[in-house]
């Protein structure tokens, strides 16, 4: 053996023990979650707890005439019952959503959807709190309700939101009716009218993207404890956003905001839906203020499909046109928003659609229009983004089937429509047409291995030929192939155009190296089960050279860690992530000072290697990340002051656009409905991979929900405003059995501004897979003239698409 | 998802049942594996105050032979069924059956008789019941009746037992060693009740069919034995037409609800489809 061939060796070994970037390492939490040993919010039991349950209201609109509690607080157990009367004195009755508008704590006057919350028991046990619900007496007078929006700005449409009344401008300016919430729109309208008018080829479809629920399988929940004596607020929750909680809490309770400990704990799941603030969080607050011991609230199953955030119900009118060779011309959409009943969206402030506006998706559309009409129903409230960032699901599923249309229409194969329209390698930073800012990306070669690797043209050989036989009677089976080439904006994001309540969606990262060389970081963002602990250690493992597992890392309390804006949006890898890998690289900074003293060498005498910094031409001299640490506490250099630490919070310049390729083959049963997906083969961009094995992990969760979300998955409400198959046995989630296989795949196109190259990938293949169902369902049916085909794409709906097409005899 | 308050009791013998239910009156409900009744406590459409758990009678499981029957105590478990060599061997169906009810979990505690006796029109083997032509075995204070599966279903929940009765064991005459038989049910996912399903026997010789017995699943307020459907099939070589015009006449006495699982028209359909596939798979299975 050489000595080269020793020193790669040697280094080969020390970043293998590193476990830094890039490799597999093994989830470091899943120690416990896999045993049962997490500890969640409903593990937390204190002294002299007591427990809430809401009384709700059973109908979708109704006058409340009277509320009478005399029963209730009669049986044994029960310690108090707030109603809205309670909480109006403290101005609590309502509280500020994250979009802007107000939400009902407790009703007052109205509820305005079944099952809002009307009254908060507060009993020694959560059996008699239930109990004590069922005693609680309420009067309504039924008023008539709407359920489809589209009626919501009817001439005579019962108003709403009689709170809100008289406001006629909302925080996104003027309201056409009072069930109407915003207009929003961005773009050249007249230009794309022109464009339009004279355009060889044009498609216009409705495309639903149906309401539905992110349903972690924790559900939402809180413990609150208040200490008189200090009149310190403890505050342990289901929050993706802790700190923003605290902030919100400070606001509408009048503490200040060092008084209050907000503390996320393991969290089961979020999905979208833990980002805002509930009226279980709100209530469990008021009870321990007031009867000055905890008071722990716990959703059940039902109440969280039926009441907390939903996501989705975007009715979006998508056109494009193209000229006749199928080059896209042009992109108009307008989108009806439902909301429910309260705009609890949970988007930066400025984007009451989110980022909608990414809708002309991975193509170079010069000329496009979108405006967003949000209005209020007698539904749940929300509009979350359900595993993704703000209406990114929504803005993809429209291009994405729009292509697949004009495909359709121009009898032209929808990839090679796709690859002849895709923004060019070099035409990166892109400007888009409705104003932003893509990165990066190499869509044509992604494609190309995508179509390579799943064997394309082979595939629609075979479809064409089951087409023939289906015509023929053969077969009772239907063959589509569906496509999707996303591209996802995470990362929310810039202050320039990213805030929360006035809060510059910034985040954070401290990290600190013990004496012996183990550290602990924390960050600002809260993980419900992506593997933080895990990936940002690799982070850290890879910029200073210590071995990932001697680094803890820590999220959720607010006491402890740095302030920042939470998890969702995959905001996690492209903000705090940064932010890790900036606060390393100022400890690194140091270091190498801390080294050359050591060394007795100049600074810039020194390279980096590994874990050590060494002297050039003399590799024998070093002094390792370890060594370092020691003597920055006990011997620094002359004049520095000791320790080694740093913390940065970081403002990302742009967000990050991470893309793929995804194909989905699938057989569907006519006689049936039945449809079962045969393949489906993912390729993702997220620029630098830190962990391939959690990648892969997300991806399969990711479209797991997208499958779920195209084939089943709804919030469904009969025309009384009666909520729908809200519990498991109708809520479609998938298990193992019905879960397809998934194929994964990769190509690397790092981001030119994020410190690390990495962009996010948590919610693309959410983003990316339910366009690529839908469009495998609709392709199956397409040779039969089906038009679009509307989700979910349960067996009854294509049943129904077979037998309007005559396909049964 | 907080059931009421209620108070729970343990006989020992099938007797200290029937007296505790007489003692406890109307608001006494029988817990076998609770998977039926459970979850409708926990959503309070059920709030009994005295829960009576036969789980501790020892005597209430088990499979047996008895003559040309197949008796089944009313606790035994899917699992139970499923794993059981004498039962495969006589009535393979109710294995094929059993793995089709939730799920493996559901299946070690979910019973035999409580899944027969609570009269939920998605539960799969009362309809495989009336196939097969069992008979319900039922001890109340008055002393043993039979009950004949077919007559024992009058509507959701309601069932032939009076109160304070408990179902014992069913009895199941063994069928031809030759017949050919199919359990087709459609569902949404893993754990569902069907959207429709359909349970088939036949005896075929010489290429005709000799006797036919269908049963349909979750298509009606009770369970279906649709014996029009199966007379047409008899005599038949089970050629299209004669197929064709029974599943017409399974889909004739459904009146399915329209639910999450689909529109009525849907269920009607699909439970045709099923007693055409569970035809065509029980003809492969007929000997002669």
């Amino acid at each position: 053996m050489n000595d080269q061939t020793k020193i790669d060796q040697d280094r080969a070994e020390r970043t293998e023990k590193l476990q830094g970037m890039g490799c597999k390492r093994k989830r470091v939490e899943d120690i416990r979650f896999t045993q049962g040993k997490g500890s969640y919010v409903d593990d937390l039991k204190l002294p002299g707890m007591l427990f809430g349950d809401f009384v709700r209201s059973p109908h979708a609109h109704a006058r409340i005439k009277s509320i009478d509690t005399s029963r209730a607080k009669a049986l044994p157990g029960v310690v108090a019952v707030l109603t809205a009367a309670d909480l109006k004195p403290l101005g609590l009755h309502y509280m500020p959503t994250l979009a802007g508008d107000v939400q009902a704590v407790l009703a007052e006057e109205k509820v305005l959807f079944q099952n809002q919350e009307v009254a908060f028991v507060i009993a020694e046990d959560r059996y008699i709190a239930s109990d004590a619900t069922e005693l609680v007496d309420v009067e309504y007078e039924a008023l008539p309700c709407i359920v489809d929006p589209f009626k919501s700005m009817d001439p005579d449409a019962p108003i709403l939101r009689e709170d809100i009344q008289d406001k006629m401008v909302g925080a996104h300016g003027p309201r056409k009716h009072p069930n109407h919430i915003f207009e929003w729109t961005i773009g050249d309208k007249e230009a794309t009218d022109a464009v339009f008018a004279n355009a060889d080829v044009t498609i216009k479809e409705m495309l639903v993207d149906h309401r539905t629920h992110p349903s972690p399988l924790e559900t939402c929940q809180s413990v609150a404890s208040f200490d008189k004596v200090k009149g310190e607020l403890t505050l342990w929750g289901t929050f993706q956003a802790p700190h923003v909680i605290r902030t919100v809490v400070s606001l509408i309770s009048g503490l200040p905001e060092h008084k209050i400990h907000v503390i996320a704990p393991d969290i089961g799941g979020g999905f979208g839906n833990k980002v805002g603030a509930y009226a279980g969080y709100v209530c469990s607050v008021v009870g321990s203020i007031v009867l000055g011991v905890p008071v722990k609230w716990v959703e059940d199953r039902m109440e969280n499909l039926s009441t907390t955030s939903f996501a989705r119900d975007y009715h979006m009118t998508t056109e494009l046109a193209a000229t006749k060779d199928g080059k896209i011309q042009a992109m108009r959409v307008h989108v009806l928003a439902d909301h429910g009943a309260f705009d609890a969206c949970a988007d930066p402030s400025k984007w009451p659609a989110g980022f909608m506006n990414i809708c002309t998706g991975s193509y170079d559309i010069p000329t496009a229009h979108l405006a967003v009409d949000g209005v209020y129903t007698n539904k749940a409230s929300g509009g979350v983004a359900y595993r993704c960032s703000f209406r990114v699901t929504e803005a993809v599923f429209a291009i994405e089937r729009a292509v697949e249309l004009l495909a359709q229409k121009l009898g032209m194969d929808a990839a090679e429509l796709r690859i002849k329209n895709f923004i060019k390698a070099e035409q990166f930073p892109y400007q888009s047409a409705l104003g932003w800012e893509y990165d990066s990306g190499d869509y044509h070669t992604a494609m190309k291995k995508a179509m390579d690797t799943i064997g394309y043209k082979e595939l629609r050989e075979e479809q064409a030929k089951k087409r023939e036989a289906f015509k023929r009677g053969e077969t009772r089976e239907l063959m589509g192939i569906g496509i999707s080439f996303f591209t996802e904006i995470v990362g929310a994001g810039p202050s320039k155009n990213c805030d929360i309540l006035g809060i510059a969606m910034f985040d954070s990262a401290e990290i600190r190296i013990h004496p012996t060389g183990s550290v602990i970081a924390r960050m600002g963002t809260k993980s419900q089960g992506q593997g933080h602990e895990t990936t940002y250690a690799q982070i850290i493992a890879t910029e200073i050279g210590i071995p990932a597992d001697d680094i803890m890392i820590e999220e959720g309390n607010t006491d402890t860690a740095p302030y920042g804006l939470g998890t969702y949006g995959s905001r996690s890898t492209p903000v705090a992530g940064a932010a890790t890998a900036v606060a390393a690289r100022k400890i690194k900074a140091k270091a190498q000072m801390i080294a050359a003293h050591m060394l007795e060498v100049h600074e810039g005498d020194l390279e980096w290697d590994v874990d050590r910094f060494r002297v050039k031409g003399l590799p024998e001299k070093f002094k390792t990340m370890k060594e370092i640490a020691w003597a920055a506490y006990n011997s620094p250099p002359p004049n520095m002051e000791p320790g080694l630490e740093a913390v940065n919070y970081y403002e990302p310049p742009n967000m990050t656009y991470p893309f793929g390729a995804y194909f989905c083959v699938m057989d569907i049963d006519v006689d049936t409905g039945v449809a079962k997906t045969r393949r489906f083969y993912a390729l993702d961009d997220c620029g630098t991979r830190i962990n391939p094995m959690i990648i892969e992990g997300q991806v399969h969760g990711g479209l797991t929900e997208a499958f779920a979300c195209a084939m089943g998955q709804e919030i469904r409400y009969d025309e009384h405003g009666n909520v729908m198959g809200a519990s498991f046995m109708d809520f479609f989630l998938p298990t193992a059995v019905e879960t397809p296989h998934w194929e994964t795949d990769h190509t690397v196109t790092p981001s030119p501004h994020h410190p690390i190259g990495a962009k996010g990938v948590g919610e693309s293949p959410h983003v990316g897979g339910v366009p690529c169902f839908s469009n495998a369902v609709n392709d199956a049916y397409a040779f039969l003239g089906a038009g679009h085909i509307q989700m979910p794409h349960d067996a009854w709906r294509l049943w129904t698409v077979g037998q309007k097409l005559g396909l049964h005899t | 998802m907080i059931p009421g308050t209620f108070d729970y009791h343990r006989p020992a013998s099938v007797e200290d049942a029937v007296a505790l239910l007489a003692r406890l009156g109307e608001e006494a409900n029988i817990l076998a594996g609770g998977h039926s009744l459970i979850p409708l406590m926990k959503t309070r459409l059920a709030s009994p105050e005295h829960l009576v758990d036969l789980s501790g009678i020892g005597n209430l499981k088990g499979i047996s032979v008895t003559g040309n029957d197949v008796v089944i105590g009313a606790m035994t478990t899917q699992f139970e069924l499923i794993s059981s060599e004498e039962l495969g061997r006589h009535l393979p169906i109710i294995a094929e059956t059993s793995r089709l009810i939730a799920d493996p979990q559901i299946r070690y505690k979910g019973t035999f008789g409580g899944n027969v006796a609570n009269g939920d029109p998605g539960n799969d083997m009362p309809a495989l019941m009336m196939c097969l032509g069992a008979t319900y075995a039922v001890t109340g204070p008055d002393g043993s009746r039979d009950i004949a599966a077919r007559d024992f279903y009058q509507g959701a929940y309601f069932t032939a037992l009076v109160h304070g009765e408990i179902l014992t064991a069913v009895r199941i005459p063994i069928p031809s060693p030759d017949h050919g038989y199919a359990y087709e049910k459609l569902k949404r996912k893993v754990g569902d009740y069907a959207t429709a399903a359909a349970a088939v026997v036949i005896t075929m010789a010489g290429g005709k069919c000799t006797s036919a017995s269908i049963g349909l699943t979750n298509v009606s307020e009770t369970p279906l034995w649709a014996s029009d459907a199966a007379a047409l099939l008899v005599g038949t070589s089970l050629d299209k037409v004669s197929v064709d015009a029974a599943v017409a006449a399974a889909e004739a006495i459904t009146q399915p609800a329209s639910d999450m699982r689909g529109p009525a028209e849907y269920r009607t359909k699909m439970a045709g489809v099923m007693v055409r596939r569970a035809l065509e798979r029980a003809q492969s299975r007929a000997k002669g």
